[in-house]
């Protein structure tokens, strides 16, 4: 915990143009702080030599003048992007010992632009939670800790990245989003994360949760952070079908620092019953920011927001049942049969053993609603809904140019709560998976703390493909909010 | 002509619908880059993709989808500009994905029609119900150690097109003509070899009986069954099952069975209770698949001309009849051989010797039109021998055997030979007159009214001229001399 992993990313990386220091130095500085912090249990897999080896390459990089837009900045990778040669389990037994020969388009693409990789964060299993509970590599704790000084969750799925970002073990990380597995967790560990449009950054070797939903972002310290960082990680891929055919524009730039004349829708729908004071007045401070800012503030609805919850646990739980389908024993991962054994024994041994009980939940939930006779009752009938609520938005976005929401109904909850109530653990993502489902891009940004000294975040959330509007107005209010609290033993 | 069975209790009709599927012919697989190629070392054709590794991805090659709506346009049916995708789910080791990926509601072809080509020269339509794209699963080898199966997944991942037959088949015979006129129109396209053997065609039938005209009875499908004929025997022998199984009183279940060629039976292998349920769902890895016209006609472009103009053009053009129009454009190597014998000549004396003469003795010797010893060039080349009287139709038999067995020109034997027909009036005369001094007592017979005896005498002078002699004008020549 050393000057050097306090830095921002932009302040690291102006640092290295300047040659106040090497990436050698910042790496190192990391890896002290990830052997000083494993007790956090943020990484699965650290791959220190490896990092080292990479910041050597990128100093003789940058010292011949090619440096690229992350060139030296040590950063984490969610075990759910497929690494080459380096394990990747997506925080399950079954992917255990698995080492990809391949490299995942977005890391690809960092590593490409310079970044250097400190190891692999947790994460729920297959990214299937919001706790960081289900992980198979055990639990990952926040570096955050309340009044009552109980360990907390650091949120999830990426919570490996987020704790990580926050407890300053990398200047940054990557995360993956499906109903708010960027967002929420940076909520809850205090940091930004980004979850672009779907398409915006290819899925090609990201292990699949559900693919009509899943989509890659950056985890960061500040705004500026982000938007550096979804410039190298963006980008079309032929290699996958979803992936936008579009440019990827310089998403620093939007970060001019005004917003006069802009306005910001405020749905009435997301005032859910019972929501605690203190996220309302954290919504509210929010508002009266934006305004001083010039920002026309102005109420919206969006009527099919009550939806939201249940489609998504049709729609992707359907889909991991069958993306899931392949972790099946026969060509990598763990397998489990005895002597003797049939073809089918195989696959239910290897799949009792290798799947956790909430993917195992997910399996089932999405496997009764693709099957004979309630196909339409429930997941035809989920798409229909989904198909609303991107109408919804899109009606929004005839007025407003973007949306803002708090990013969870409430701060980290201590480790073990929740865990026995799976619908109660659903509801940490309500607000943000309307979001999801309309396929839009979402921020979070830490704007307070809870009555507990827990950071809390707000959500923007913009139109397909408008990233720069939602990181132009992230930034003021990111600015306005001042935001500058650490977690426990970071005051320094 | 209606098939019936007979059974205990009365008559029975069968009806029939097929599925076929076709491997496409493409260098890579539907939806990886990986080699399509028939045969090559196990495991060899895989990419990261055909294993299903963790976050791989399909993306669509255009080449099949192209190969797709070629094989549209030839079976007369319908495009469809936008189809899906669809995930069908289960379970197996050769199935990396756990699912494969096809399309299910939205297909890329809708409905069509296949003229028949029956035996007796008649032809049918049977529709074409749809044709959707879909990818083909590995192998797996049960025979190669005492423990474990192996998997080869080479083939996981072809292209197949799955082309689904309305039931309109009511007997063996037109699931036979079926099968056949459907290889034909693939290969003439180009976008399946046709191979049964080789399993890049396999075809699923399903059956039920029915009294005539009653509803359809319940179905039993029978898989992949691999030959022509062999799927004309498991239509038969499920049949008269079926037949059996309702005339004792019992009921048919509607169920999936083996045809074991080898027994002469077919056997259940799983019933409707143990079907899988395949939870079909649009693939959210991939976009709906949509083209415009312009796709579509450039396509169109491409598209040979198919059995049935072809047949209709030799009926018209060579005044075929409709029974060797149907055998010479049944494949596309015989029909092109075809031509070019008959260009410029008699298109049915030419049709005759091809089928009747050479594919005869092809059929002998076992090799296939590609390989025949004797080419179109060197046939047609025969028939104008016989066409402007160098030599007899007889003496034309004789040569075609020495073209056979030497692949030789038929003009150079008969040179060489010296079979050239005796068209010489003074030479055929004077055999004549041999033949008459020699048979004083016969020509008295033909003076009496013994016409028939005539044909005694041109056989006389045939034999004496070894053969050479024109025919007609030995014909004439002796009516004259005996009757005259």
């Amino acid at each position: 915990m050393t000057d050097l992993t306090n830095l921002t990313l932009a302040d690291a990386r102006d640092g290295l143009a300047k040659g106040d220091y090497t990436s050698v130095e910042l790496t190192e500085a990391h890896i002290a702080s990830m052997a000083a912090q494993r007790k956090l249990n943020a990484y699965i897999t650290e791959t220190p030599e490896q990092a080292l080896e990479m910041a050597k390459a990128s100093d003789t990089k940058r010292a011949k003048g090619e440096a690229g837009k992350m060139e030296g900045l040590p950063i984490a990778i969610k075990d759910l992007f497929c690494t080459e040669n380096v394990q990747t389990t997506a925080a399950s037994h079954i992917l255990e010992g698995f080492i990809p020969q391949y490299e995942s388009t977005v890391t690809a693409n960092l590593f490409g632009n310079g970044a250097v990789m400190l190891g692999k964060t947790n994460l729920d299993e297959f990214a299937m939670g919001s706790s960081n509970m289900t992980s198979y590599y055990g639990n990952v704790i926040n570096p955050w800790k309340g009044k009552d000084g109980k360990d907390l969750v650091p949120g999830g799925s990426s919570g490996g990245s987020a704790a990580a970002v926050a407890g300053r073990m990398a200047l940054a990380a990557t995360g993956t989003d499906t109903g708010g597995s960027i967002r929420q967790p940076a909520a809850y560990c205090g940091i930004v994360g980004l979850k672009p449009t779907y398409g915006r950054c290819s899925r090609w070797g990201v292990v699949a949760f559900a693919s009509s939903l899943d989509q890659a972002g950056p985890m960061t310290r500040t705004v500026r952070d982000a938007a550096i960082m979804l410039g190298a990680m963006a980008g079309h891929d032929a290699k996958d079908s979803t992936s936008a055919p579009m440019a990827v524009p310089d998403f620093e730039a939007a970060l001019s620092g005004d917003i006069r004349g802009m306005k910001i829708g405020i749905p009435k729908e997301y005032r859910v019953d019972g929501m605690p004071d203190e996220i309302a007045r954290l919504w509210d401070d929010g508002v009266a920011m934006l305004r001083d800012a010039g920002a026309d503030v102005v109420d919206i609805t969006l009527p099919h927001t009550k939806y939201a919850l249940p489609t998504y646990y049709i729609v992707a739980p359907a889909e991991a049942s069958s993306n899931l389908a392949r972790y099946d024993g026969v060509r990598f991962g763990q397998r489990v049969m005895e002597d003797g054994d049939s073809l089918d024994d195989m696959y239910m041994k290897t799949r009792a053993a290798g799947f956790g009980k909430e993917v195992q939940r997910r399996i089932m939930i999405g496997t009764y609603v693709l099957s004979a006779g309630y196909y339409d009752a429930y997941y035809n009938k989920a798409l229909k809904v989904r198909r609303r609520i991107y109408e919804d938005f899109a009606n929004a976005f005839g007025t407003v140019d973007a949306v803002l929401t708090p990013t969870a109904p409430s701060a980290a909850f201590a480790v073990g709560e929740n865990s026995d109530d799976p619908v109660k653990m659903y509801l940490n993502d309500v607000f943000t998976v309307p979001a999801s489902l309309a396929g839009l891009p979402g921020l979070s940004v830490p704007t307070g703390l809870s009555d507990n000294g827990l950071p809390l975040g707000l959500q923007l959330i913009g139109k397909p493909f408008d990233e720069e509007t939602v990181i132009r107005i992230g930034g003021v209010l990111e600015t306005a909010a001042g935001f500058d609290a650490k977690p426990a033993g970071l005051e320094g | 002509m209606t098939y019936i069975l007979e059974g205990s209790t009365g008559p029975w009709e069968i009806v029939v619908g097929l599925e076929v599927h076709c491997q496409i012919i493409a260098h890579s697989k539907l939806f990886s880059g990986a080699s399509a190629q028939f045969g090559s070392e196990a495991n060899n054709n895989v990419s990261l993709v055909d294993a299903a590794m963790p976050g791989m991805l399909p993306v669509i090659n255009a080449e099949c989808v192209r190969q797709a709506v070629k094989t549209g346009l030839g079976l007369k049916a319908k495009i469809n500009h936008e189809s899906v995708f669809s995930r069908k789910n289960y379970f197996y080791a050769d199935l990396p994905q756990g699912y494969q990926i096809s399309q299910f509601d939205k297909p890329i072809v809708g409905e069509g029609t296949i003229i028949l080509d029956m035996p007796d020269g008649s032809t049918k339509a049977v529709g074409i119900e749809r044709l959707h794209l879909e990818q083909d699963a590995g192998k797996s080898m049960h025979d190669q150690d005492p423990k474990y199966s192996h998997i080869d997944l080479n083939r996981s991942g072809v292209a197949l097109m799955e082309i689904v037959s309305m039931p309109d088949i009511r007997s063996p015979e037109e699931a036979g003509a079926y099968l056949t006129k459907m290889r034909a129109i693939v290969r003439y396209l180009g976008t399946c070899d046709g191979n049964m053997n080789e399993g890049s065609m396999r075809c699923d039938a399903n059956v039920s009986v029915r009294r005539a005209g009653a509803e359809f009875g319940t179905r039993c499908e029978i898989k992949n069954v691999n030959s022509i004929r062999f799927v004309m025997q498991a239509i038969e022998i499920e049949a008269m099952r079926q037949i059996e199984v309702i005339e004792g009183g019992g009921e048919i279940i509607q169920e999936t069975r083996l045809f074991d060629p080898k027994l002469g039976e077919t056997r259940s292998m799983r019933s409707k209770e143990m079907a899988h349920d395949y939870r079909y769902f649009p693939d959210p890895d991939l976009l709906p698949l949509v083209f415009d016209e312009a796709f579509v006609s450039e396509i169109e472009k491409t598209l040979p001309e198919l059995p049935d103009e072809k047949k209709a053009r030799f009926m018209r053009e060579y005044g075929l009849s409709a029974y060797d129009a149907g055998v010479l454009v049944a494949e596309q190597e015989k029909a092109v051989f075809y031509e070019r014998v008959a260009k410029g000549r008699d298109g049915k004396m030419a049709a005759n010797w091809v089928i009747t003469n050479l594919f005869g003795a092809l059929n002998k010797l076992g090799v296939d039109v590609s390989e025949s010893p004797v080419t179109a060039e060197n046939l047609g080349k025969l028939i104008g021998l016989i066409g402007d009287d160098t030599i007899s139709g007889r003496i034309a038999k004789d040569v075609f055997e020495i073209m056979i067995e030497t692949g030789k020109d038929p003009e150079a034997i008969v040179e060489e030979k010296g079979l050239k027909q005796i068209t010489d009036t003074g030479a055929i005369e004077t055999a004549i007159d041999e033949v008459i001094a020699a048979n004083p007592d016969k020509v008295e017979e033909i003076r009496e009214g013994k016409d028939r005896m005539l044909g005694w005498f041109v056989g006389q002078v045939m034999k004496s001229t070894g053969g050479k002699a024109n025919p007609a004008m030995v014909n004439k020549m002796l009516r004259d001399k005996i009757l005259g």
